[in-house]
């Protein structure tokens, strides 16, 4: 039930908040009571329980959506897996939250996951503000619309006067309203907290246009009874950079999602993928003999052992693949999101 | 210490200790933000907004404020819950008065109402609504109920002192209009809380003694004027209090609109925690509204019935 899911973790907020006084542990019930005198307290407490919490969507195609068989996938639910695999040494030690976006900050700052891997934009507000650290950019996206094919409508202009669904606490939801100011255009918004029931509603035709990252549109197209009958539009109206996000309290965790990203990035760009990189363990290569720990030395100073970037690659695969299994179907382009070399601004430091 | 002097004491130990609680809570809750690193305060509510909300009684743009936005919410809200109480009441006394009735024909229908939207949630009976609103044709093949009224997907359009209201663009345009969500949320409202009322209608006029009834008859009343000048004013006495919870209930049910995208107070209330991140201080004040609106409503119906009895 919407209304009951979404207040939920605020009253977890609020009783965490409201009970300082008591003993840690049940304070932050998943920080034992040496989180305050341990470096990386999320560290140690997804090792104890033997799972890592991540935080995704309550299903975007692409992203983080459930399979028919329940299992999560995505490009999202990757991150999470190749976290499992570097720190727990089986990607599927994950278990996953679904969130709405109203939900998603306030489910990080209790603790409720370990991290946030959810299609979010990373914003000023929401790294200063609210404090949430945003370790690595995972995908490049922007604002973009989705119109029934019969209006005719070719770009965000010719939406003057429209009634357009957006999705409460996004950052579309700004978008939309800075857009239509600086051209002097006036709309009427619909604004729902989840996804599912904004999707009908526009499909039902209560709006004009659906407003929201043009990946996700495209995720929402293919769900429509006749997909042909919907375009995106080409027009992008604002930058979406979206990165896992973690509480400031744990700079090695922070650190370790941080380069478990970019171990899938840099796999990519020195040529290994789940298929070839057993093979790699025998390589001249300095670079890639760093990648998968045979010198360096590099999982030791993460806190790991030597096999973590090794692993990621074996069990999720490297950005490329990810990017096949889960985006390529829906039929949007890799286009921003290439590597630095093929033309894109995926660039991300070597493992050095 | 006299029995009264003694009991002040207590309560004044008690209220003090409500209220160490209630600081001792807050202080706690205090430092536990700042442990996380997230904001608090609530110089938020003098930032631009930023987002739309969709057109209503208060003017409102993305350039006001969050206090602004919020009192957006409220009013909304308000609006829904007024409609709701008239159209509620209308209804209640109706199926009350047709539960009461001896024709089969009204009593059966009326009971069997009550039972269904008595034993249904309410969320899922705001949901049918909608969709049902939703499943009426689009703007461009907009049905005409009478003659200068449009229903349609997108609303459903009045015509004013002024103008008809007419296809424009991609919306109708002119005269007065609902939109769905209003539209669904004040029906809901109405329907679900009329059956509760047509309840406690039904128990007012039966509170009236028979024999209140047998001797306007024998002043040779008629039926209609013994209910209007006997029953009904000796039935209100029991009816008000009950209805009043009822009232209130219909308010603060009215925060169900978040789920169909009526930009109610609670709705609004989660545009703000969201972009803001201040979630301890935006329920709170949502909190507090609403409970400055109930109490100052049972305030109003206490100082009536004071006054009138």
């Amino acid at each position: 039930m919407a209304v009951h899911r979404s207040v939920s973790p605020l009253i977890a907020l609020a009783l965490s908040a409201c009970s300082g006084a008591a003993p840690p542990q049940e304070a932050a019930p998943r920080v034992p009571a040496a989180a305050t005198t341990s470096a990386t307290p999320t560290l140690d407490a997804v090792r104890r329980k033997g799972f890592v919490q991540c935080g995704v969507t309550t299903g975007v195609a692409g992203f983080s959506a459930p399979d028919a068989q329940g299992r999560w996938r995505g490009l999202d639910v990757d991150v999470c897996r190749a976290i499992a695999a570097a720190v727990l040494g089986d990607a599927e030690r994950v278990r996953f939250t679904a969130l709405t976006a109203a939900q998603r900050f306030t489910a990080l700052q209790t603790g409720e996951i370990d991290v946030l891997s959810r299609i979010t934009t990373v914003t000023f507000q929401r790294d200063v503000q609210l404090g949430i650290e945003f370790p690595a950019i995972n995908w490049y996206d922007g604002t973009g619309f989705l119109v029934p094919r019969s209006g005719g409508v070719r770009s965000p202009r010719g939406l003057a006067g429209a009634t357009i669904c957006v999705s409460a606490g996004s950052s579309n939801e700004r978008d939309v309203a800075d857009y239509f100011r600086k051209n002097g255009l006036t709309f009427t918004p619909v604004v729902m907290e989840r996804l599912e029931e904004l999707t009908n509603a526009y499909f039902a035709g209560r709006c004009d246009a659906f407003s929201q990252d043009r990946a996700t549109l495209a995720a929402v197209r293919a769900r429509a009874p006749h997909p042909d009958d919907h375009v995106v539009l080409a027009d992008v109206i604002s930058k979406a950079p979206y990165s896992p996000g973690v509480m400031p309290n744990d700079l090695r965790w922070m650190e370790i999602v941080r380069w478990s990203v970019f171990a899938m990035i840099d796999a990519e760009e020195l040529g290994l993928s789940s298929g070839t990189i057993d093979g790699a363990m025998a390589s001249g290569d300095p670079e890639v003999q760093r990648f998968v720990g045979q010198t360096g030395g590099f999982g030791a100073m993460l806190g790991l052992d030597a096999l973590w970037a090794y692993r990621i690659v074996k069990q999720v695969g490297n950005y490329a693949e990810s990017f096949e299994r889960n985006i390529e179907p829906l039929g949007i382009e890799r286009g921003l999101n290439r590597l630095w070399k093929d033309g894109g601004v995926l660039y991300v430091p070597d493992l050095r | 210490m006299s029995p009264r002097g003694r009991a002040i004491v207590w309560q004044a130990a008690a209220l003090g200790a409500a209220g160490a609680l209630v600081g001792l809570a807050a202080l706690e809750a205090a430092s536990n933000l700042k442990a996380r690193g997230i904001a608090s305060g609530f110089a938020y509510l003098g930032r631009a907004a930023g987002f739309e909300i969709a057109p209503g009684p208060l003017p409102y743009s993305a350039r006001d404020t969050y206090a602004r936005a919020l009192a957006v919410g409220l009013v909304n809200t308000l609006r829904v819950s007024l409609a709701g109480i008239v159209l509620a009441t209308v209804m209640g006394v109706m199926l009350g008065l047709a539960r009461l009735s001896k024709v089969r024909a009204l009593s059966l229908p009326a009971a069997g109402y009550l039972e269904v939207v008595r034993n249904t949630p309410l969320l899922l009976q705001l949901l049918v609504w909608y969709s049902l609103w939703q499943g009426l044709p689009g703007p461009r093949a907009a049905l005409h109920p009478l003659p200068g009224v449009l229903l349609c997907n997108r609303g459903l359009f009045l015509p004013s002192l002024s103008e008809r209201p007419a296809l424009s663009g991609f919306d109708i345009r002119g005269g007065l209009s609902l939109s769905p969500e209003f539209g669904a949320l004040l029906l809901c409202l109405a329907t679900y809380t009329a059956a509760f009322l047509g309840e406690i209608v039904r128990g007012g006029v039966l509170s009236v003694g028979r024999g209140q009834t047998e001797a306007a008859a024998a002043l040779g009343l008629s039926r209609a004027r013994t209910l209007r000048l006997v029953v009904l004013p000796q039935a209100l006495r029991v009816m008000v209090p009950p209805a009043t919870s009822q009232f209130l209930n219909l308010a603060k049910n009215a925060s169900l609109g978040v789920a169909i995208g009526y930009p109610e107070l609670i709705a609004v209330t989660g545009s703000t925690l969201n972009q803001t991140g201040q979630a301890i201080e935006a329920i709170a004040l949502a909190t507090l509204v609403y409970l400055a609106v109930s109490l100052s409503f049972s305030l109003a119906v206490h100082l009536w019935r004071r006054g009138r009895w």
